[in-house]
């Protein structure tokens, strides 16, 4: 909201510099975002408030005029080329030196006369451009008629508007009188209120029209005003020159009344032209099905029967609260004018204007909820201000229809809820002072305050609201800074999170790096690295209102965001990348929120860095993809069994499926070239997954523990002949569950070879096996019957022979 | 001059020549070979006879070869010392290296700046006894708004751009993305009783468009403490040490008065701007006030208090929704948000 300095010390004297007074309402009330100085630029010796005598034409130029205008000084004669200057005028006056905004180029600059065609000119009439108000340049500013001869420019229209955010639950923080009444209360000033009296003419409003309100859900309140004999034209420039400063486009003196009033009081009205009010009565009604209306802004409105309408005799004439319909609107030619002042459900007007979409100065107040009684303050004020500057006669009294007025709410606060909520207690006076500034009545006594909030805070209902009241104004520096106190609550155990984030931790440790990405994203990428026939995958869940078109689809997949991270990488790294998402899969589930499933995925691949940070010939692969899986699973204390494994994308013969024990845990893999590919990325590139919720699962609540042995370990390589297709963790398997009595057997692939020397279809794996006793040393005739042993269940159950 | 000791001079002489000539290991093991080879070592050889020797001259003579041989070990120690030394001087001075080139390249990777930012406060605000809870990001509505008392024709529905799933329940759409954290306030207290001390972190998504300040995607942490006895000054406290935490020991904050519809009395929190100290100079930052906006909070509303079951004239509670991009653009200096969702490594690698 734009907040005018001027218009508000109407109600409060304000005399703080624009920064404190800004730092005070951002405190307590709402907060300032900004604020515009006007005139900052104006010299108070060189613009000022001239009167214009006489307009002459140019003795040389048919577009031209020479305007007399006064300062203070005598009458001087100034070229002017303004359409609209006219004698009586009062206008802003530069003379040489003065520093304007230049109306073509607009640059700033320091004004020099000069003769114009043949006539000298003393001094330039500016227009709001030049003055830096605007871009209009039309013509000259007209000033308010109050403004002093001669008095400096910047001392009579000179402002400071601030803009302010408010609240969504605060109507009256719309109107500047309702900002005033905060202000007041802040730094201690009496509040003025407006003028609110008019001279009521013979006939009662009521002989004119009659108000029936068919839907008191909707409209709780209608007031309707009568003032005859209105003459319709531009509002003095006062009033124009404030609706300007406020935001809003002057439009004549009625409806700028109308518009007045509402940035006065936040409550907003609307005029109607009485002779086009058909059958001189009114009805708020819901509106009725297939009808239509077209409102001010000339476009034809679609109405649904849960609308509100302000209808006459015959039909719709305004869309309530938020827009009348042009077949009503008052003209040149109105000259009795039926002033609308409603009440209407916030809620409704929501709805509607949301439904329309169709925001309006008036749908934005009405939907926060405004105090009914505020109408008729507002109807007075209207016909004060009609009777003003419209010349109109209000007629006696006012058609007030009000079904259910409902009593004020009475709200008992203790002093034990002030300090029980914010941890100080507040001095009686001072709770007293606060809320009867704020306009609240405060009866009862120093432990139990009777608070009755004033009508236009519908927003204060509970004793906390009310303490909110008390400390902000008191201000929120005097609450002191205390820790907790109280037990601390129970620990609720939560495994998962507890090995996520030591696997996030981990592969940033193994040399990953961290990426996030968009978690919304697009079915073409989605169905790069998803199968058709995933059930649970395939059909992601999409948003219905997307911020872009690539962001419409609820990832249930990692894969597509890291590959497309790490594409888009390539273009500027040369190495071996290593990249690791941690994220949920959304998966959708029937009738209810998807399954956010946990996973780590990760992709690497590229040229390992040499001595010199260059990329060697070597480029990661498969084994540094599964190297990374072993490691993690290691730190978390188990053991990963790898068994060959196919999925959609992944490159069937370089894909291993992990799992622990009987949980399948996650996959490791090259990623298919074509759908590499297709994120173009030309290299090979590997993934790996893990699955939080199995992986979890999998790890024992307690590692399993044996004490080193005292006796040592007997070590034997040896390589075996194997056939081709027999994956090592086949004689691994073997070799684990090999029982010798009372000897533990362990051992690791240290070699794999095909080629020379080995038979075709066979290969030769190397292994180095560790013998240890839990009783004594182990000779060597021991080990190599134990040897032995292993060696014909080896060839027994895979056919491996001792290479020679 | 006795014969004995001529021949013992000239040996020695004739053996420290030799010793002075071999440089190198290799060369000094051939004249160790040479001279003392227990086998021919032309002073064992002397020494073995000595039988042979006259016997009066035996003694003595024997003594002077002895003698000679400790000289000659003693020489041959000296000079493989000397040629050590020699080796580590020369390593230091002559392959002395260029210690500014570049070390081997090591794989290395960090954490995203928005999870680095995520764990400090986690850690600050653990140390305070709060422990981590975490919601669905995919959301009912009547969690995200109708329980933190926004109903749908409330204005303050505003606040908040919402993107919808697009999946109709009973022909309404029921399901969004969460925009806050806040409906976590109600999950925890219907799961719980109090006392509660949680902080509940996640990503939160709001539809709007993006710029420097902007991004439709973000993360927050929500801060809930509900028990008897919780006031506002405790919030006060609370978000005190974690700014100090966050940002410096000798940070101050502020509360403004702000309003969200699920807390009463509502604020804003501001720190003091460490970059410009309020010097008023035309800071970005703070915009000149001095002031920067860090998140905001209130003590929780009472209605949604009753509503968790829990009896709200002798539980109070307080919340606080902290923004972790804006914590971290503040740390770091980050001048737009957009840099922290495209995974450009240039970035990550900085933090
Ligand atoms: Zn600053």
């Amino acid at each position: 909201m734009k907040l005018p300095l001027s218009w508000l010390r109407d109600y409060v004297d304000v005399d703080l510099p624009p920064a404190e007074f800004a730092a005070r309402v951002t405190d307590a009330i709402a907060e300032v975002e900004g604020w515009e100085v006007i005139g900052e630029h104006w010299d108070p010796e060189l613009v000022r408030v001239a009167e214009v005598l006489a307009v002459d034409p140019h003795p040389n130029a048919d577009r031209l005029v020479l305007a007399t205008v006064n300062v203070g000084e005598g009458p001087r004669t100034v070229v002017c080329g303004a359409p609209n200057v006219a004698a009586g005028q009062k206008v802003a006056f530069a003379t040489e030196g003065a520093m304007l905004v230049d109306g073509h180029t607009g640059k700033r600059s320091k004004l020099k006369l000069r003769a114009i065609r043949g006539v000298d000119s003393a001094g330039m009439v500016l227009s709001e451009k030049e003055l830096g108000l605007s871009d209009d340049h039309e013509g000259i500013l007209v000033l308010p008629g109050d403004c002093a001869i001669g008095a400096s420019l910047v001392d009579a229209i000179g402002d400071v508007v601030f803009d302010v955010s408010t609240w969504a639950n605060r109507a009256d923080l719309l109107g500047i009188l309702g900002f005033a009444r905060e202000v007041a209360a802040v730094t201690g000033q009496p509040l003025r209120e407006p003028d609110l009296g008019y001279a009521e003419s013979g006939r009662p409003a009521s002989d004119f029209v009659s108000v029936t309100i068919e839907a008191p859900d909707l409209c709780r309140r209608f007031t309707a005003g009568i003032v005859e004999g209105v003459e319709v034209g531009p509002s003095p420039p006062w009033m124009q020159q404030r609706l300007a400063r406020a935001g809003m486009r002057p439009i004549n003196n009625v409806v700028d009344v109308t518009n007045y009033v509402m940035l006065e009081t936040g409550q907003p009205l609307h005029a109607f032209d009485y002779e086009l009010v058909r059958g001189a009565e009114i009805r708020p009604r819901r509106a009725r099905p297939g009808e239509r209306l077209t409102t001010l802004d000339e476009v034809e409105r679609d109405l649904d029967p849960e609308m509100l309408m302000i209808c006459d005799g015959e039909g719709p004439v305004a869309v309530a609260g938020i827009m009348g319909g042009g077949n009503s609107e008052v003209s040149e030619s109105t000259s009795t004018v039926l002033l609308e002042v409603a009440n209407f459900h916030p809620g409704s007007i929501r709805r509607t204007s949301t439904q329309l979409r169709l925001r309006s100065e008036a749908s934005l107040r009405f939907e926060k909820g405004i105090g009914p009684d505020l109408a008729p303050y507002a109807q007075a004020r209207a016909l004060h201000l009609l009777e003003q500057v419209a010349g109109g006669r209000p007629a006696a009294g006012l058609v007030d229809v009000f079904p259910t007025p409902l009593p004020s709410p009475r709200i008992t606060l203790t002093a034990a809820r002030i300090e029980q909520v914010l941890g100080i207690a507040i001095d009686p006076a001072e709770v007293r002072r606060i809320l009867t500034a704020l306009g609240f009545e405060v009866t009862g006594d120093d432990a139990a305050y009777e608070v009755t909030p004033p009508y236009w805070r519908p927003d204060v209902a509970l004793p906390d609201d009310v303490v909110e009241e008390l400390i902000r104004v008191h201000g929120y520096e005097r609450l002191p800074t205390t820790v907790l106190r109280g037990a601390l609550p129970a620990a609720q155990p939560r495994p998962l999170e507890r090995v996520r984030e030591r696997v996030r931790s981990l592969a940033a440790g193994l040399g990953f790096q961290e990426v996030i990405s968009y978690t919304l994203t697009s079915d073409d990428i989605l169905g790069r690295v998803v199968a058709a026939d995933d059930q649970d995958r395939a059909r992601p869940i999409a948003v219905a209102n997307p911020v872009a078109s690539q962001h419409t689809f609820l990832r249930t997949s990692l894969r597509g965001s890291l590959l497309t991270a790490y594409a888009g990488n390539r273009h500027h790294e040369d190495a071996a990348m290593r990249l690791f998402e941690v994220g949920v899969e959304y998966l959708p589930t029937e009738a209810d929120l998807p399954h956010e499933r946990p996973v780590v995925c990760a992709v690497l691949g590229g040229q390992r860095l040499e001595r010199w940070e260059r990329p060697g010939p070597e480029r990661l692969d498969f084994f540094d993809a599964k190297g990374a899986v072993e490691a993690i699973l290691d730190d978390l204390g188990v053991e990963g069994s790898f068994e060959p494994g196919e999925e959609y994308a992944l490159l069937s013969g370089h894909t291993a499926a992990v799992s622990v024990g009987d949980e399948a845990v996650g996959v490791v893999a090259q990623v298919h070239p074509e759908v590499a590919a297709a994120f173009d990325i030309e290299e090979p590139v590997f993934l790996l997954e893990l699955w939080f919720e199995p992986l979890t699962r999998a790890i024992p609540e307690r590692p399993d523990y044996a004490p080193p042995s005292r006796y040592p370990e007997a070590r034997r390589d040896l390589a075996l002949l194997v056939p081709a297709a027999t994956p090592a963790s086949a004689l691994l398997e073997v070799i684990r569950t090999h029982r010798a009595r009372g000897v533990r057997i362990s051992a690791d692939v240290f070699d794999e070879y095909r080629g020379e020397g080995v038979p075709a279809g066979r290969k030769s794996l190397a292994l180095a096996l560790r013998f240890r006793a839990e009783d004594r040393t182990l000779g060597e005739r021991d080990v190599v019957r134990l040897e032995q042993g292993l060696l014909r269940r080896l060839e027994q159950d895979l056919g491996a022979t001792l290479r020679a | 001059m006795s014969t004995i000791e001529a021949e013992v001079d000239a040996l020695r002489a004739e053996a420290l020549e030799a010793l002075a000539h071999a440089d190198g290991e290799a060369e000094r093991e051939a004249w160790r070979a040479d001279w003392l080879g227990r086998r021919d070592g032309r002073l064992t050889l002397r020494l073995r006879a000595l039988k042979d020797a006259p016997p009066e001259q035996r003694a003595a003579l024997g003594q002077s070869l002895n003698q000679l041989k400790a000289t000659l070990e003693g020489e041959l120690e000296a000079r493989r010392e000397a040629a050590r030394a020699g080796e580590i001087a020369a390593l230091s001075a002559d392959a002395a290296l260029d210690v500014t080139l570049p070390g081997r390249p090591q794989s290395s990777g960090r954490l995203h700046p928005v999870t680095q930012t995520m764990h400090d406060c986690i850690d600050a605000f653990a140390e305070m006894g709060f422990r981590v809870f975490e919601g669905p990001e995919v959301e009912w509505a009547r969690y995200n708004f109708d329980a933190v008392r926004i109903p749908e024709d409330h204005p303050a529905r505003d606040m908040w751009d919402t993107i919808w799933i697009d999946t109709l329940f009973d022909g309404e759409r029921q399901m969004l993305l969460r925009t806050h954290t806040s409906p976590n306030q109600i999950r925890v207290m219907e799961q719980t009783d109090p006392p509660v001390r949680v902080i509940v972190p996640g990503k939160c998504y709001r539809q709007e468009a993006t710029d420097a300040t902007h991004e439709w995607m973000l993360t927050q942490i929500e801060g809930l403490a509900v028990d008897e006895g919780v006031r506002m000054s405790d919030l006060k406290g609370t978000l005190y040490a974690f700014a100090r935490r966050l940002f410096g020991e000798d940070r101050r904050i502020i509360f403004h008065h702000s309003y969200f519809p699920f807390v009463e009395p509502g604020v804003e929190m501001a720190i003091d701007c460490f970059l410009c100290r309020a010097d008023g100079s035309d800071c970005r930052t703070c915009h000149g006030t001095g002031w920067i906006e860090i998140l905001g909070a209130g003590m929780v509303h009472p209605e949604i208090i009753e509503n968790a079951g829990y009896d709200s004239s002798k539980y109070t509670g307080f919340a606080f929704g902290v923004g972790i991009e804006r914590v971290a653009m503040l740390r770091w200096g980050i001048e737009d948000i957009r840099h922290f969702y495209q995974n450009d490594l240039r970035f990550l690698r900085q933090f």
